[in-house]
């Protein structure tokens, strides 16, 4: 159990958000706030527009209605590169790594943005270029230690097995140092033991490096475990938002995952 | 029996016992091969990181080769002229992302595909517009002469190409390997939406792969063009393109490379020992029947991911 921690600034706010596709609507006015520090579940059934949230918090999708309001700045949409730009970085569901490339360059690609050397220093390795990839080069280790994959670093990803491909993914994703993490099922498809790994990773990086995190997990007995804060959504509405105590006790809750007929 | 001697046998005797024509002849066929390995390293770069079979490519060759002579026959210096070819290469790959990848995002890629071959029509119709459609003359001024290497043969202009070629594809490694830009454009190359969550911008990558595919048809035009005049034909070795990226695989760069070099190098041989037996013209179509029978045992190709179908 989280005991109710002190969250002071709201790093993320969401308004009004109002997302369709065609005839289908994902998202139907959802409101709520992430704050500085904090780990925030969004939990919900099948279908009940989680993942369209991630993917207009980092700019995947672009919502008709309501505004995002992160680090104090309003918009109504963003596009994907600004949104990493400004600290944003997320997982997949459906792992989406670099599969041809190695474990190491998956990550280093996560430093994409915080290469500055000019590209022709690059191509002759000189110099400034070459000490600014040593750099990156031993943050990207660093989070290999940090998740603990160093006997896989030289591996293509696509031949690594499910459980560690997402803790590669977790990895690119740490390696820019991010101020807002989203995790869209970290533990989806893990067995017992992965889970708890990938239990202990987020909570270290929310611990260790200050990581606001944003979760989306279907496993109740993990989001209650970690989170101190829950949104639910039920076919693309808010209908619970709260710690996760008084969440799970919801009426409205219980009857969404139980299918009870609206 | 005689038949039979003469398709499996009396070629190889003849090899064995001329090998210093043999080695003219694969020589001969390892520079064509060099230029059909050039316009499908074209292909590949595009195919890989945006996913679009790039029908334009060859129209490509062409259109950068008709600027060079044009801007040559106006008087302007080689070097001048060959930067501001590619200064237009570089122009029209953003005017390609402006006006025809961004608008058809997310469309099927058979859409994007018909746009590439609305494109050849309009770099073909444009480029002779500008230029002419006479067959012209390039001058690059690449010494031609020919000198003897233990009995063989050979030609300045030839390894001068194949040393440009083998220049260029050195360069295109450590782009690729050595840069960020290089790791972004292999990143985008495997999954899209990935690699716009790590912030790499698309639009920007695009730019860059069609700038680099423009540059490539352009190495590929002088090449070509100073061998055999620039001509609307040009635009053709597209179509030779095709089977050595059947051979290759169409997301391996080094599979364009030894495709390349393959189709070069066998069809020559092919035509020089075998064709007399068929009345000759088989460089016409070997290069097809040699893809068909790939694709029948091998459709990945020599270097493709394999293709394993999900059900
Ligand atoms: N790109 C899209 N195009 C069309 N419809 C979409 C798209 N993305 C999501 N949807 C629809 O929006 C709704 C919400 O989907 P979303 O993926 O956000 O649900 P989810 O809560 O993540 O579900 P799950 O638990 O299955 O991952 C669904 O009806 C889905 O079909
Ligand atoms: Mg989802």
């Amino acid at each position: 159990m989280v005991t109710a921690r002190e969250f002071n600034h709201v790093l993320l706010d969401v308004e009004d958000v109002s997302l369709s596709f065609g005839g289908v609507t994902a998202l139907e006015n959802v409101s709520f706030d992430v704050r500085q520090r904090e780990i925030r579940a969004i939990i919900g059934p099948n279908g009940a527009g989680k993942s369209s949230m991630l993917n207009v918090i980092n700019g995947f999708y672009h919502p008709q209605a309501g505004t995002i309001t992160y680090k104090g700045n309003a918009r109504k949409q963003v596009k994907t590169h600004e949104a990493a730009a400004q600290g944003i970085a997320r997982t997949f569901q459906n792992i989406a790594l670099f599969k041809s490339m190695t474990t190491l360059d998956n990550i280093m690609t996560g430093r994409n943005l915080k290469m500055r050397k000019n590209f022709l220093l690059q191509v002759f390795y000189l110099g400034p270029a070459r000490r600014e990839e040593m750099e990156h080069r031993q943050a990207a280790e660093r989070v290999i230690d940090f998740l603990e994959i160093q006997a896989i670093r030289k591996t293509p990803v696509g031949q690594l097995p499910y459980g560690l491909q997402k803790r590669v993914e977790l990895g690119r994703a740490l390696a820019a140092e991010p101020e807002l993490l989203l995790l869209d099922e970290p533990m989806a498809g893990m067995n017992t033991e992965e889970k708890e790994d990938m239990c202990r990773f987020i909570l270290d990086v929310n611990d260790e490096f200050g990581t606001t995190i944003v979760l989306i997990e279907h496993d109740m007995s993990v989001v209650m475990d970690i989170s101190d804060r829950v949104v639910v959504l039920d076919y693309g509405r808010k209908i619970a938002d709260g710690t996760p105590d008084e969440v799970r006790t919801k009426p409205e809750v219980i009857d969404a995952y139980l299918g009870v007929a609206h | 029996m005689d038949i039979l001697y003469a398709v499996f046998a009396a070629p190889f005797v003849d090899m064995w016992g001329y090998p210093v024509f043999f080695a003219e002849v694969v020589i001969t066929g390892v520079l064509t091969g060099i230029m059909y390995s050039l316009v499908a390293l074209g292909f590949v770069l595009i195919f890989k990181a945006s996913g679009v079979f790039n029908f334009a490519q060859g129209a490509m060759v062409l259109f950068a080769a008709l600027t060079l002579v044009g801007l040559m026959e106006h008087g302007v210096p080689v070097w001048l002229a060959l930067a501001l070819t590619m200064v237009v290469m570089v122009a029209l790959a953003f005017a390609v992302e402006r006006l025809m990848l961004r608008p058809l995002v997310n469309q099927p890629h058979i859409i994007l595909f018909m746009a590439t071959i609305g494109l050849t029509f309009f770099l073909e119709g444009f480029g002779e517009l500008l230029w002419g459609s006479n067959v012209k003359k390039l001058d690059v001024g690449i010494p031609n002469e020919s000198f003897e290497v233990g009995g063989v043969l050979l030609n300045q202009f030839d390894l001068f190409a194949a040393v440009m070629a083998a220049l260029l594809v050195g360069v295109l490694a450590v782009f690729f390997h050595q840069t960020t830009i290089g790791r972004a454009l292999r990143a985008v190359a495997d999954d899209h939406q990935a690699a716009m969550s790590v912030g790499i911008p698309l639009k920007t990558i695009w730019v860059v792969v069609w700038s680099v595919a423009g540059i490539v048809a352009m190495v590929a035009g002088i090449v070509w063009g100073a061998r055999s005049g620039v001509q609307f034909s040009l635009s053709l070795i597209a179509l030779k393109a095709l089977p050595v990226l059947i051979l290759g695989g169409f997301t391996s760069v080094p599979g364009a490379i030894i495709g390349g070099l393959i189709i070069g190098v066998g069809e020559k041989i092919a035509e020089i020992y075998w064709g007399p037996l068929v009345g000759g013209a088989i460089e016409n179509w070997f290069a097809y029947m040699l893809a068909l029978v790939f694709l029948l045992f091998r459709p990945q190709g020599l270097f493709g991911e394999r293709i394993i179908e999900r059900v």
